[in-house]
């Protein structure tokens, strides 16, 4: 992609209609480098991508499109209204919707106190909302916002969490780059995980059967080469005397474990499922922090 | 569409961050420096022994050399206000935002031409207008074909944008900056060295000029400018420092339109291409 560099190898994603899709991954993984791909800023030197049915980057689908780049910026010498009326001309919208649609936007995302400002004289968080509310004056189909959250106080972010579950529930597709994993968590239904420039796995976060679990369990006699034999449905194990943690990616494994456990000759004592939070799922699939 | 918008907003962007208006004051000034060095002149001319038709002769060679200035100050004034444009939004990622708008990336970078093109083409009109005006006023002499003079200064300004944005689509803001004021001085530099090489027949030196002005020929169209503006006599006697000597043809002219269209094709090709 960068010269020699590769940002993105071997990326296959599909994302449902109306659903809000997060794409998680560690710093330089290439998730934003793959939005600018879906967008067309950026052109892949493989493959193919089909945004709402036309190829990725096509510019009468981009209508229906939204889009908050990392670090948004924009010409500082326009107020937050001027900075909306100019994005929803570019984008097609007829001024009369936009004369009542931007204040309603404005406001929205709490700049009402700021509308005369120019935006040089915004800090870095009311910059990142009239930012939002740029990707939302066309009222489009499908948004790609790429770390929202970024430099936002506690009330900004549960601000956007609300305005992105306000545009699913207007039947947008919404597609989130974060790494506010708590916020990941409580708003997406479905999450992938991407390191390198490929998938490591995937999420449906409504899917009970699917859901990541941490099992602590009491045993005696655990042999090393049981603990091993683990790997097969783990992420990990960690065994100290008669305490082993383990973390499996899918709740449904939970019988062929103890199964395995039990038949490789442990006595087992305890076996307590806990539901791992995105966090420590991520933490278990990325492994350590290999310094990306 | 979304080229119109583009332009409106450039033009509005150099309104606003005042550019437009330091532009024209700095303009204000050299006009007033301009007409009381006229005045002065004219007073003192009247005052001496020198005959009425010298006399004319050196008021029109002085409104020549403010003309020239005026030349140079638009040249330079257009590539300074323009080479952030497209560098420097590219740098700051402000484009991010605009190239994922429902337009063709020709039209984001067309409509930024177009905007500078039309502050262009409003500061070379006023500071021209004003020089002529105060050369008639003041000095008492007119130009000879002002209109051809003002539009193939404004077609140099337009050669020198459409270099910047050129380079703006390869490089950083100021590595464009550096490249293209480079360009406009190597042409310089060509034009006064094939004026030079006019003292002698077949001469080495004009083969080094009118290589110059062809990498860039900012300065070719401006000699083509003086010689349509300046009286026949003052050419041919060398009393402006633009003799006749070498003129600039009508081909050298049309060869800075194609220069200036190859120019903005490769700006367009290079920006849609490119990722940004
Ligand atoms: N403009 C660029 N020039 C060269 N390499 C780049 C450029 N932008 C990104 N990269 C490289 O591409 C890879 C992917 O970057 P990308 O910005 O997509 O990561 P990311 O997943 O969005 O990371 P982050 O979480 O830090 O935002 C990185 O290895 C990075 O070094
Ligand atoms: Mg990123």
């Amino acid at each position: 992609m960068f010269g020699e560099k590769v940002a993105v190898r071997d990326l296959t994603l599909s994302v449902r209609r109306g659903e809000i899709f997060g794409f998680l991954g560690p710093n330089g993984a290439g998730k934003s480098t793959s939005i600018k791909m879906l967008l067309g800023l950026a052109t892949p030197s493989g493959g193919e991508a089909w945004v709402l049915g036309a190829p990725a980057g096509n510019v009468e689908i981009r209508r229906k499109i939204g889009f908050l780049p990392e670090n948004f910026r924009f010409y500082e010498w326009l107020t937050p209204a001027e900075l909306l009326h100019l994005h929803g001309r570019l984008c097609g919208v007829p001024s009369s919707k936009l004369e009542e649609r931007v204040p309603a936007l404005i406001d929205l995302v709490g700049l009402t106190p700021h509308i005369n400002k120019r935006l040089q004289n915004f800090s870095k968080g009311m910059l990142q909302r009239a930012g939002l509310a740029q990707a939302l004056v066309h009222e489009p189909e499908l948004i790609f916002l790429d770390e929202p959250t970024s430099g936002l106080d506690p009330l900004g972010r549960r601000m956007v969490r609300d305005i992105i579950r306000a545009q699913r529930d207007r039947g947008a597709t919404v597609f989130l780059n974060s790494h506010i994993l708590s916020e990941i968590e409580i708003t997406c239904d479905q999450v992938v995980f991407i390191r390198e420039g490929e998938v490591v796995t995937s999420r449906d976060l409504h899917a009970q059967q699917e859901e990541a679990v941490r099992v602590d369990v009491r045993a005696k006699k655990l042999s090393p080469e049981c603990i091993e034999g683990l790997a097969r449905w783990c992420d990990s194990a960690h065994a100290d005397e008669e305490r082993l943690t383990l973390t499996t990616s899918s709740r449904g494994r939970l019988p062929d474990i103890l199964r395995y456990l039990v038949g490789s000759g442990a006595e087992v004592y305890q076996f307590t499922p806990q539901r791992m939070t995105l966090e420590e799922l991520f933490i278990s699939v990325m492994g350590e922090d290999r310094g990306f | 569409m979304g080229a119109w918008i583009m332009a409106g907003i450039t033009f509005r962007e150099a309104a606003r961050k005042k550019i437009l208006w330091t532009a024209l004051l700095a303009g204000a000034g050299f006009l007033l420096v301009f007409g009381i060095g006229l005045h002065f002149q004219v007073g003192d001319l009247k005052n001496s022994a020198v005959p009425p038709f010298l006399r004319y002769q050196v008021i029109s060679a002085m409104l020549m050399i403010g003309l020239y200035t005026v030349d140079l100050l638009a040249v330079v004034m257009t590539t300074l206000t323009s080479v952030d444009t497209i560098a420097g939004e590219i740098t700051s990622g402000t484009i991010h935002a605009i190239a994922t708008k429902p337009m063709d990336r020709w039209q984001i970078l067309i409509g930024k031409w177009l905007g500078f093109v039309a502050m262009a083409a409003v500061y070379v009109a006023l500071m021209f207008g004003g020089a002529i005006a105060e050369g008639y006023y003041i000095g008492g002499v007119l130009a000879q074909h002002p209109l051809n003079g003002v539009l193939l200064v404004f077609l140099e300004c337009v050669v020198a944008l459409s270099v910047t944005f050129m380079f703006g689509t390869w490089f950083s803001t100021l590595t464009s900056g550096v490249i293209t004021l480079g360009l406009l001085g190597v042409a310089f530099l060509g034009g006064w060295l094939e004026q030079m090489s006019g003292f002698t027949e077949g001469s080495r030196l004009a083969m080094v000029g009118i290589i110059s002005s062809l990498v860039m020929p900012s300065e070719a169209v401006w000699r083509r400018a003086a010689f349509e503006m300046e009286s026949p006599l003052s050419g041919s006697l060398q009393f402006s420092p633009f003799s006749d000597i070498s003129i600039p043809s009508g081909a050298m002219i049309g060869y800075a339109i194609v220069y200036l269209l190859i120019a903005l094709g490769i700006a367009v090709y290079h920006f849609r291409e490119r990722d940004l």
